[in-house]
């Protein structure tokens, strides 16, 4: 692998339409579950264990070749919120885009052509990490890390947090992150041999309930 | 899987904005519409709507800061058919949607061509970014030229700070210049301090509430739909 792919992939500066969503966080943010830095740690450990995990076994899954259309099944089952599905599909499309001007990779021609209303999130992101390199735990620590760094920067936005605390955050999350994507690499591997079914299914009840809510508001900053 | 169905997804999921389709068929001409909050940026996309809808198949996109707003007042005041509006949500920062990450832009410009492509095929789309401050520009990727939007009661010294939208955007709107006199701007300083900025690029002086209109707007856009059309 190539540390310096990793970066460039999980850089958010990466044009792949993700600053347009907070993840849960606006809705949060608007019923007062995050106010503050300790809160907004809860949301984010929170969300890294249950739609972070999720997201991080279908990445590695994806990286280590397992069939898009499988793994986009998977995704579906493991997202009960139509509003979530919809984005999380939206977010794939503008992913594969990006990675495609970017990598060039026949895996991502195929996706295209397989996905033309885009494929969940987290398996583009595991197919990329592939056409650029990577390994399954990488893809996991990028799908993990993205669960969390995309409320932490909405949050600064949408509350004015001081943004050394949500870095704080982030870095006192570290930890965690390695765990949760070395358990998500490997639930990828067992599902090499195992079938989907091997993928963990730790969706989160309150994102999937309030991203249904966020998605009716008249007026939002954040597209989810 | 049908192979006309692939040559549509290579196409979407390429970067470039090349004039021509694989197909040989154009796309159409983007002119993206940036300036400060409250310059008169949607205004502006209304009045060209009405002066060009009869003569071009045309559509926009709004990048709303609350999401729908332009969206809406666009839709209200009916200049165009809904399924020609599109909105795009920026996450509280629409100069990231029209700059850095154009992704979801370029997204709603590509659905927008697909959806007329068979029966009316777009000959302009209108992208209007949000409000945003005296540095937004929009990116090569996304728009072919770009209008940048003030307005005299923002203060007669903007032309003279200067700053990317003033300086490079393709037409320069100095707008509501019937307010002039009402807010002590001297739109001779303007001018001047423009052409200072800018050389040979031009500036239209426009009042939507006078004779002229958009017009002025209106014939500099025909022109670049004239100069694409021979590209």
């Amino acid at each position: 692998m190539s540390l310096a792919a990793l970066l460039v992939l999980a850089d958010g500066r990466f044009p792949a339409g993700g600053h347009a969503h907070s993840g849960g966080a606006e809705a949060a943010c608007k019923a007062g579950r995050i106010h503050d830095a300790a809160t907004l740690e809860d949301f984010c450990r929170g969300r890294l264990h249950t739609a972070g995990l999720t997201a991080a076994a279908l990445a590695a899954a994806a990286a280590l070749g397992l069939d898009p259309a499988v793994l986009d099944a998977a995704a579906d089952a493991r997202t009960p919120s139509p509003a979530l599905r919809t984005a999380a599909r939206r977010l794939g499309r503008q992913l594969l885009r990006a990675a495609w001007a970017t990598w060039r990779d026949p895996g991502l021609e195929r996706l295209a052509a397989a996905f033309p209303r885009g494929a969940h999130q987290p398996v583009v992101l595991g197919v990329t990490a592939r056409a650029a390199g990577l390994g399954p735990l990488d893809a996991a620590h990028v799908a993990a890390y993205e669960s969390v760094g995309g409320p932490a920067t909405a949050t600064v936005r949408l509350l004015g947090l001081d943004p050394f605390e949500a870095s704080g955050v982030l870095a006192r999350l570290a930890p965690e992150l390695d765990a949760v994507a070395a358990r998500a690499a490997e639930a990828g591997r067992r599902a090499l041999l195992d079938g989907p079914e091997a993928l963990p299914a730790a969706s989160s009840p309150l994102l999937e309930i309030a991203a249904e809510v966020h998605a009716g508001w008249p007026v939002r900053l954040f597209a989810s | 899987m049908h192979l006309d169905h692939a040559v549509a997804h290579t196409h979407r999921y390429t970067h470039s904005a090349e004039p021509l389709r694989a197909d040989g068929t154009r796309r159409a001409l983007r002119i993206g519409l940036g300036g400060p909050v409250g310059s008169g940026k949607t205004a502006t996309v209304a009045a060209l709507c009405r002066a060009l809808r009869t003569d071009l198949s045309m559509a926009v996109v709004t990048n709303d800061i609350y999401t729908r707003e332009d969206a809406e007042f666009l839709l209200r005041e009916a200049v165009l058919p809904p399924e020609r509006i599109t909105a795009v949500e920026t996450g509280a920062c629409p100069h990231t949607a029209i700059r850095d990450d154009i992704s979801a832009n370029l997204e709603a410009v590509e659905e927008l061509e697909e959806a007329f492509r068979e029966h009316a095929p777009l000959d302009l789309i209108l992208v209007e970014s949000g409000g945003d401050n005296l540095t937004a520009t929009f990116s090569r990727g996304l728009v072919d030229a770009q209008i940048f939007v003030i307005d005299v009661a923002g203060g007669d010294d903007i032309p003279r700070k200067g700053g990317p939208g003033v300086t490079t955007a393709d037409l320069l709107i100095v707008n509501k210049t019937d307010l002039a006199p009402h807010v002590g701007s001297d739109l001779g300083r303007m001018a001047r301090d423009a052409a200072e900025q800018r050389g040979e690029l031009p500036v239209a002086f426009q009042s939507l509430r006078g004779p002229e209109g958009v017009a002025p707007v209106a014939d500099w856009v025909r022109a670049r739909i004239a100069a694409w059309t021979v590209r």
